[in-house]
């Protein structure tokens, strides 16, 4: 009886009942999207960061990722690699020689981090070959070639098959130089790493540097699934006691901290979205409340229990918001869905996305378990606000409430 | 035999500080089947006895019996319930509830004793036909003129088959047609289903129809008198 009272309630005044199921509506349509646009950005820079910067799992010499010591090499690289591939989950493994250098063109130089890859094992852990937009990736053949990004090609000046020199330090401390071709220009979405980064062949900075064929500064690993990322790290800190094993959380710690900071971003915001509905939703029930002095107190002179009379309000008030939580959840979730398909491009943002490393392309990304989640924040919200109405209602006195005019 | 019995009632309001004596002393009993009125000038005491009877509100000083219960010392729960079971009321705006058919309405307060369907069903039927709207049953209260959603009210009272029932001004907002027809079903019920009507009121039709007029002014009965039922 209660609840379908409750719903006949709702409806009373049409206008002004739509107009706060319009404001619910919108309110959680916007954080429901606001929720997917944020995961799909999260997601995609930390397959950025997985897939093209840093793969699943690193391992290095104690104390090289803290200033790329040159000397601080892995000597038994490929019999690492072998121990690493035969480890349950891993994909593909690769060897990395990693040197902090110098890199000149006619017109200028920089500071980079030069990248020597094999690269049929680098194309099998990371994209790098797919960011290509200018010329091509290593090929089979080849020598003194390099690949550079977007925008250190702009800074260097550079383009395509022009020159650069690279000057490093050798094994034996001294430092050295070699011109390389540039055969390919690659762009991901992450402008600093574009800007520091240059591959070249681990063979042609081998020679260069004069360092074995079997050593290496860097083996990156790509797992099959990102939940396998503790289990592989544990298994081969256990075979490889004596190496550094870090996952992409503890090489790139700001993008772990993206993920839970994002999370607490977006509750604190739909918090705020919910609380801001939360009162107007109040400001209406009591509106409801005053305009039935008289219902309600006749309520009350014929027996309907104090209990009845709460329950009947916040069934209104849950009614009210649910039912513009629901058409804004469905709303953003289904938009949300087939945003994920087909991606959101904000091309006229691109540089602003890019120079915090972050794609313009966005599949926004909702699962049922945040739907879920925010249906039951509008429940409660719906339950919270009408705690105060109610409790107005609850404190009128039925022989007055009665004769109200 | 006595269902109400009233002894030594005092009410007294603090409106903005200044005491008010709204009732100064009442004793009175009702007998079952009474069609009894209480009159007097505004501000005499009538809905404040009237409320009092009904467990709206309290005596400051004073005891009131129903059917033996001393509902003054009954808990605010408790008295919920009791006005539930024993108490139909009539009020001067009916107050409907607009949301619900004439027929919802009158099931409403059978729903809350949690009576089954199908004697809701049976007795709402019964109602409907004795108060004359059986085909106005699935009308909403905006669709009814005042005569009849008032008599809508007096079947909802009827609906829990009250010890009695408080009818406040029940005429006040009727016409002469709408109050005459309102009376004679109100007389009707009493005749035959014994159920006792305790009127306050200003209007002298209804001061015909009563066989009982109390008479209060400041707080006090001033006269407490049996007459011939007038016949319409």
């Amino acid at each position: 009886m209660l609840w379908s009272l409750s719903w006949k309630n709702v409806w009373r005044n049409k206008l002004r009942s739509v107009v706060v199921i319009v404001a619910v509506t919108l309110g959680v349509f916007a954080g429901v999207f606001l929720i997917a646009f944020s995961q799909g950005m999260v997601d995609n820079r930390i397959q950025t960061i997985i897939r093209t910067e840093i793969s699943h799992i690193q391992i290095h010499q104690p104390g090289f990722q803290a200033n790329n010591d040159f000397s601080l090499r892995i000597n038994n690289a490929d019999s690492i690699v072998h121990i690493v591939a035969g480890t349950k989950h891993v994909v593909a493994v690769c060897k990395r020689i990693v040197i902090s250098s110098l890199v000149a063109s006619a017109e200028t130089n920089t500071g980079v981090k030069i990248m020597g890859v094999v690269p049929g094992e680098e194309m099998k852990v990371t994209n790098i070959n797919d960011k290509i937009i200018e010329g091509s990736y290593f090929g089979t053949q080849g020598r003194n070639e390099v690949v550079i990004g977007e925008k250190l090609a702009e800074k260097l000046k550079v383009g395509l098959h022009k020159k650069v020199i690279i000057t490093l330090q050798d094994v034996n401390m001294n430092i050295t130089s070699g011109a390389f071709r540039v055969i390919g220009i690659y762009q991901t979405d992450n402008d600093l790493f574009d800007e520091s980064t240059l591959f070249v062949r681990y063979s042609d900075i081998c020679r260069l540097t004069g360092l074995h064929g079997t050593e290496a500064h860097e083996i990156a690993i790509l797992l099959d699934n990102n939940k396998n990322t503790p289990f592989v790290e544990k298994e081969l800190q256990r075979k490889l006691p004596n190496l550094d094993i870090q996952n992409w959380t503890q090489i790139s710690p700001e993008a772990g901290y993206l993920v839970s900071a994002m999370n607490q971003y977006l509750m604190i915001f739909i918090l705020v979205i919910l609380l801001a509905l939360g009162f107007g939703i109040i400001n209406t029930m009591l509106m409801v409340i005053l305009e039935r002095v008289k219902e309600i107190g006749m309520l009350m002179a014929v027996g309907m229990s104090k209990a009845k009379i709460f329950f009947m309000i916040m069934l209104e008030t849950v009614y009210l918001s649910l039912t513009g939580g629901v058409v804004g959840i469905l709303i953003g979730y289904f938009l949300c869905k087939h945003l994920e398909t087909v991606g959101l491009n904000l091309y006229f943002w691109k540089d602003v996305y890019a120079s915090f490393g972050y794609s313009s392309l966005i599949y926004p990304k909702i699962g049922l378990q945040m739907v879920m989640l925010i249906t039951l924040m509008v429940v409660i919200t719906g339950v919270l606000a009408s705690l105060y109405p109610a409790y107005k209602a609850l404190k009128l006195n039925p022989a007055e409430a009665t004769r109200t005019e | 035999m006595n269902i109400i019995e009233i002894k030594g009632v005092f009410k007294t309001y603090d409106i903005k500080t200044m005491p008010v004596q709204a009732l100064n002393g009442i004793d009175l009993t009702f007998q079952e089947g009474e069609f009894a009125s209480i009159v007097g000038p505004s501000g005499s005491g009538k809905t404040t006895l009237l409320n009092i009877l009904g467990g709206l509100d309290e005596p400051t000083e004073g005891v009131v019996f129903i059917d033996w219960k001393n509902i003054t010392t009954l808990s605010e729960r408790k008295k919920t319930l009791f006005r539930m079971k024993n108490i139909g009321f009539v009020f001067q705006s009916f107050n409907l509830i607009p949301v619900l058919t004439v027929k919802e309405n009158i099931e409403f307060i059978m729903q809350l004793q949690g009576i089954s369907k199908e004697i809701r069903e049976k007795r709402t039927l019964e109602l409907l036909n004795s108060v004359g709207l059986m085909e106005k049953m699935n009308n909403r209260p905006n669709k009814l003129s005042g005569g009849q959603q008032q008599r809508v009210a007096v079947a909802r009272a009827l609906a829990s088959k009250p010890k009695f029932i408080l009818a406040d001004e029940p005429t006040a907002n009727l016409d002469s047609k709408s109050t005459e027809n309102l009376l004679e079903i109100m007389e009707k019920l009493n005749k035959e289903e014994n159920i006792t009507f305790i009127f306050s009121t200003h209007d002298a039709r209804v001061m015909k129809k009563a066989r009982r007029i109390i008479t209060i002014e400041d707080g006090k009965v001033m006269k407490d008198e049996l007459q011939e039922r007038q016949q319409s």
